[in-house]
């Protein structure tokens, strides 16, 4: 279980609709489906997670997001989950303003690019970071829009988004509270909950 | 021989006699009939384990197994049915029939009118995927089935399955539809009446009344097997079967025959086979149906409107190089299904083969095929 999807939980209501974009072997609607008796449906491209999903006895649609999203209605889901897909988007401002059409609130995490390390990284050896959080070489790796903590806010800004909470995961519970205190610095998964 | 252990083994058709007939939905009536079907695996205690098969426009209810020792080859979903296979016998009671109009063994255009003493030939009345539905609801009650833990169809078979999902939507948990559209494009119908004209305009063909005059109008017929199998399989599939390779002639410079190429010799075999096997007011009065169909016609032209009378969950299956029902077909049923509010799984199968592809062993769609039916409850 990805950190980042526990503390997603908190805010999604019992028995709502949860529609998860990115939802590869479905286990956090899955997870939903037990603590929060919700009704889901996952969205993936990716033929492993999509028959995962389906054994698990969830339903999933194979559709690419990146190519839109228009056959789901506006408001037929309570909540719309994206977790670590925002950077592999093409379109990840079209998403969000999709995300919170279809959905009352959305949910998105993604890796914080201005995490220290990535900073240290490029600063010192002046290359794109990998890591064990990011192990793709930069020419064959699936993100290609990384962003950062004030990135986002900032596009939240301009779109008229309200973030309603954030969560920051640090590295190690060492930086846990540093990555709340200062996000842009110390957060390596940043967690936001948004509506319009 | 020894059957294959992954299948059903020896089966044997049963019939089920209607003497209270059946009200048709072109306002005519059958005063009786009758249904050629099979089944494969037991059905439970509670009788929650079956999954009802709705065949395609030239299938019929041999659908797995073997009839005897020495057939060569098994029934025409036999990749899909059977122990550990999607339709997993070991779990399900699958029932397959013989569709009314058919010219199997079930009441068509061969069997003999009561009401002339001759067969019914061209008189026989025109039927709509509702009547199929109608008719196979008739021999769930026949069985003791009120609910089918699954009905499943590709092509034709899905507009069936989808049917039933509006008009019994209580007597049934899950929809499997594969390949198929929620009604055929004006491309679709235009395929369909070339196959129509091939039968019709075959002198042997008689109006219909070849079977009084003991022809068979087998050119006709073969001609529109041939279109409707070009339309089956896709331009990779033949390009990978056949290519330009030859049967007979030479392409050398100072040779006179003609050239046969190997994709001609095939099409005109598989229609020579059609033509021996194959009823010819069936196949007129079969693609009638399937141009007649449109699953929101009754709902205001309203796919959604319609869709909110399910009770069931949808699993839909599409094929890439599918261009007789293409994905987007298979969209718009997913689509539809997504703004009425249904539970609904949607997988797009990469596959070369074509529409034909869902009668075919291709591994991830075996794959999702089973990992749906997993779901599937049999509730014992």
């Amino acid at each position: 279980m990805r950190q980042d999807l526990t503390h997603i939980e908190r805010w999604i209501e019992p028995g709502s609709r949860v529609l998860d974009l990115g939802c590869s072997d479905g286990s956090f609607l899955l997870q939903l489906q037990e603590s929060r008796q919700i009704r889901g449906l996952g969205l993936e491209i990716d033929e492993a997670g999509i028959t995962a999903a389906l054994a698990a006895g969830l339903d999933v649609v194979e559709q690419n997001m990146d190519e839109g999203l228009s056959n789901f209605p506006d408001r037929s889901f309570d909540t719309v989950v994206m977790a670590q897909t925002l950077p592999a988007l093409h379109y990840p401002h079209q998403v969000l303003d999709e995300m919170l059409r279809i959905g009352k609130t959305g949910i998105v995490t993604f890796p914080n690019f201005a995490h220290w390390r990535c900073r240290w990284y490029l600063g010192t050896r002046g290359r794109m970071p990998v890591s064990n959080f990011m192990p793709y070489s930069w020419y064959d790796t699936p993100n290609i829009h990384f962003c950062t903590v004030q990135d986002f806010e900032a596009l939240c800004h301009e779109k008229g988004i309200r973030i309603l909470g954030r969560h920051m995961i640090g590295g190690s519970s060492l930086t846990h509270g540093a990555a709340r205190l200062w996000p842009n610095l110390f957060a390596m998964t940043a967690i936001y909950h948004i509506s319009r | 021989m020894s059957l294959p252990a992954d299948s059903v083994g020896l089966v044997t058709p049963q019939t089920a006699h209607f003497e209270e007939g059946i009200e048709l939905s072109c306002g005519r009536r059958l005063t009786e009939f009758e249904l050629v079907y099979e089944t494969y695996g037991e059905l439970n205690s509670r009788r929650s384990n079956a999954v009802l098969i709705c065949h395609a426009l030239s299938g019929h209810h041999h659908a797995a197994g073997y009839h005897s020792e020495a057939d060569r080859k098994p029934g025409w979903w036999n990749d899909c049915i059977g122990p550990g296979k999607p339709i997993d016998t070991n779990r399900f009671f699958v029932v397959s029939l013989n569709n009314i109009g058919g010219c199997h063994g079930s009441t068509g255009p061969r069997s003999i009118n009561p009401e002339t003493g001759s067969a019914y030939g061209p008189d026989f009345p025109p039927l709509r995927a509702r009547d199929w539905v109608n008719s196979q609801a008739m021999l769930a009650d026949r069985l003791g089935i009120e609910r089918w833990a699954a009905i499943v169809g590709g092509s034709l078979g899905g507009m069936q399955a989808m049917r039933w999902a509006l008009e019994y939507p209580d007597r049934v948990a899950h929809c499997v539809v594969i390949a198929a559209a929620m009604k055929l494009s004006a491309q679709n119908i235009a395929f369909n009446e070339i196959a129509r004209q091939a039968i019709q305009a075959d002198p042997d063909y008689q109006e219909g009344r070849y079977i009084d005059a003991n022809v068979i109008p087998k050119q006709g017929l073969a001609l529109a097997r041939m279109v409707g199998h070009i339309t089956y399989l896709s331009d990779d599939a033949m390009a990978e079967k056949f290519g330009r390779d030859l049967r007979a002639g030479s392409f050398e410079q100072g040779s006179a025959g003609a050239v046969e190429f190997q994709v001609e010799s095939y099409l005109r075999y598989q229609g020579s086979v059609f033509s021996e096997n194959f009823d010819a007011n069936t196949y007129i009065l079969m693609t009638k149906a399937l141009d007649y169909f449109d699953l929101a016609r009754e709902y205001g032209d309203d796919p959604v409107a319609a869709f909110r009378n399910a009770n069931c969950s949808f699993m839909v299956m599409s094929f890439s190089t599918d261009w007789r029902f293409s994905p987007q077909r298979s969209r718009e049923i997913v689509d539809a299904l997504i703004e009425a509010g249904r539970p609904v799984s949607y997988a797009e199968i990469e596959a070369d083969q074509g529409h034909d592809a869902f009668l075919l062993p291709i591994p991830r769609y075996v794959d999702v095929f089973s990992a749906y039916m997993k779901r599937v409850g049999v509730g014992n």
